[in-house]
């Protein structure tokens, strides 16, 4: 199994290792409920050093975004970030993604873990006719995330970056904790907070340091299985689960990311077919009606039919009750529809539900 | 630790007999792997179970756990509380998070599970 070069501190901090698409990580430390609730009311540290970086430079390295993703890329200034997807020709995900703009000719794209050598060959392997350099930078970096309303407050002591500054989707170069840093204001739990990328070959110290900055206020370190139902509750996508190459982007409900007046990209005549066309099933939000937890891959059976699989569910720590996305068909994904999900060959009332699931108090 | 009186399978589960009948549960290891439990799913009062039937299910955030029958027998209580009071297997598993009360068929059959020093090394055993 590969290791992230915080390994050690997580085995310290007791964290329970577990084996994730080939890492070795920690997915809880004293409990998924208090890794939860501590990142919703107070901060929380993960390690995502498993995460992939592709770093697209050159003159052509904007036409390339843009021809790889359906969010127009152009509106971005060096210093801005946007969430946004590889496509396939047929609209469907080869991931989501997160797109940084260092400069007008250097983009830095965040992958998922689980895709990361998967994404880094497709993104190398359009580049004809693009004048572009794609390199692979996932084992140069590390990346920490800190999340949380004391966020800010925890990580400012830190660093010299001005932190109240630095708008949500925004980054900045600084150090933290002594080491180079690139910091953005993005994250995976629907709190505010950091993502925090450093090529430093010896990182601990920008653990080390926050946890025990942010340890007297409530900092706890956070492992994966909260990373999970805190990203469900804030209707976060997760590859493999959510979205595929199985599912086009409306069909995906991130009708949001595509923006047809930029120009040609992968996957947009499909998109276009499908707007005119309408869509014959969409992923929503649901909540259990009847005692019961759904999981992903649970049967769905809507009007007594089986229609789809469970894409994620689980037990909201925050709202305390079962939670869930689902692909349903089209008429069924009004809120309020109920419908059924097979658990231990029982079928359970199901209910569609606005999402997100949560939103943080004060988010536009 | 873990009770002299109580009798244990090599899949964590406990049972205290009290004349023909028996409390079942799962034990503090049992509890401490799962994490925080939410959920549980009981069985029907009167049903049958063979020995190492599943008889329920432990959830967890991350997890769904069986709890087999330690012995053969049928169902004469389950712990309503549980279904409001799902950490009460955290909290006292030993204890207020008995699972359910089953008629033993043949309590020769508890001679075959372990003493609480055996699961006891069965858990030393586990450690490394």
């Amino acid at each position: 199994m590969k290791k992230t070069r915080f390994n050690e501190l997580h085995k310290r901090l007791g964290g329970k290792m577990i084996e994730f698409v080939g890492w070795e990580m920690p997915v809880e430390y004293s409990g998924i409920i208090p890794e939860h609730m501590a990142v919703r009311t107070k901060a929380g540290l993960f390690d995502v050093s498993h995460m992939g970086e592709v770093l697209v430079t050159g003159k052509d390295a904007l036409a390339y975004v843009q021809w790889l993703t359906p969010n127009d890329a152009a509106k971005l200034a060096p210093g801005q970030v946007q969430y946004t997807a590889l496509m396939t020709p047929e609209s469907t995900f080869v991931d989501d993604m997160l797109v940084y703009c260092i400069g007008p000719e250097e983009y830095f794209l965040v992958v998922n873990a689980a895709n990361d050598d998967k994404d880094f060959a497709w993104i190398a392997g359009h580049t004809k006719g693009f004048a572009v350099k794609v390199e692979h930078q996932s084992d140069a970096y590390s990346q920490l995330a800190l999340q949380g309303p004391l966020a800010e407050a925890i990580l400012q002591p830190l660093t010299m970056i001005d932190l109240a500054g630095l708008k949500s989707f925004h980054w900045a170069r600084g150090k933290v904790a002594g080491k180079a840093c690139l910091v953005s204001r993005t994250g995976y739990t629907g709190e505010d907070g950091f993502e925090i990328y450093t090529t430093d070959p010896d990182p601990g110290i920008i653990w080390t340091k926050l946890i025990e900055t942010g340890g007297p206020r409530g900092l706890l370190p956070i492992g994966l299985g909260a990373r999970d139902t805190l990203r469900l509750e804030s209707k976060l996508m997760l590859y493999g689960n959510d979205i595929s190459d199985k599912t086009t982007v409306l069909e995906a409900d991130l009708k949001w990311i595509v923006k047809l007046q930029k120009g040609d990209f992968l996957g947009k005549p499909v998109i276009e077919k499908q707007l005119a066309g309408g869509l014959t099933k969409r992923l929503v939000g649901f909540e259990m009606i009847e005692p019961g937890i759904a999981r992903p891959h649970y049967p769905v059976f809507y009007k007594g039919q089986k229609v789809a699989e469970v894409a994620s569910g689980t037990f909201s720590p925050l709202l305390k009750k079962s939670i869930g996305l689902v692909y349903l068909p089209i008429e069924g994904t009004v809120v309020g529809t109920e419908f059924e999900i097979e658990i231990r060959g029982k079928r359970i009332k199901a209910r569609v539900v606005p999402t997100p699931f949560y939103k943080r108090p004060g988010k536009k | 630790m873990y009770p002299n009186d109580f009798r244990y399978t090599k899949d964590h589960e406990w049972i205290k007999v009290e004349g023909d009948e028996a409390l079942v549960g799962i034990t503090d290891f049992a509890q401490h792997q799962l994490g925080d439990i939410i959920f549980v799913e009981l069985p029907a009062v009167g049903k049958e179970l063979a020995a190492r039937q599943s008889l329920g299910v432990v959830e967890s955030v991350k997890s769904v756990s069986d709890v087999y029958a330690p012995v053969a027998g049928v169902v004469v209580a389950v712990n309503e509380e549980l279904g409001t009071t799902a950490d009460l297997l955290n909290k006292d598993p030993h204890g207020k998070g008995w699972i359910v009360r089953i008629k033993v068929k043949d309590k020769k059959a508890l001679d075959g599970l372990l003493a609480a020093g055996d699961y006891e090394k069965l858990l030393e055993g586990l450690e490394h």
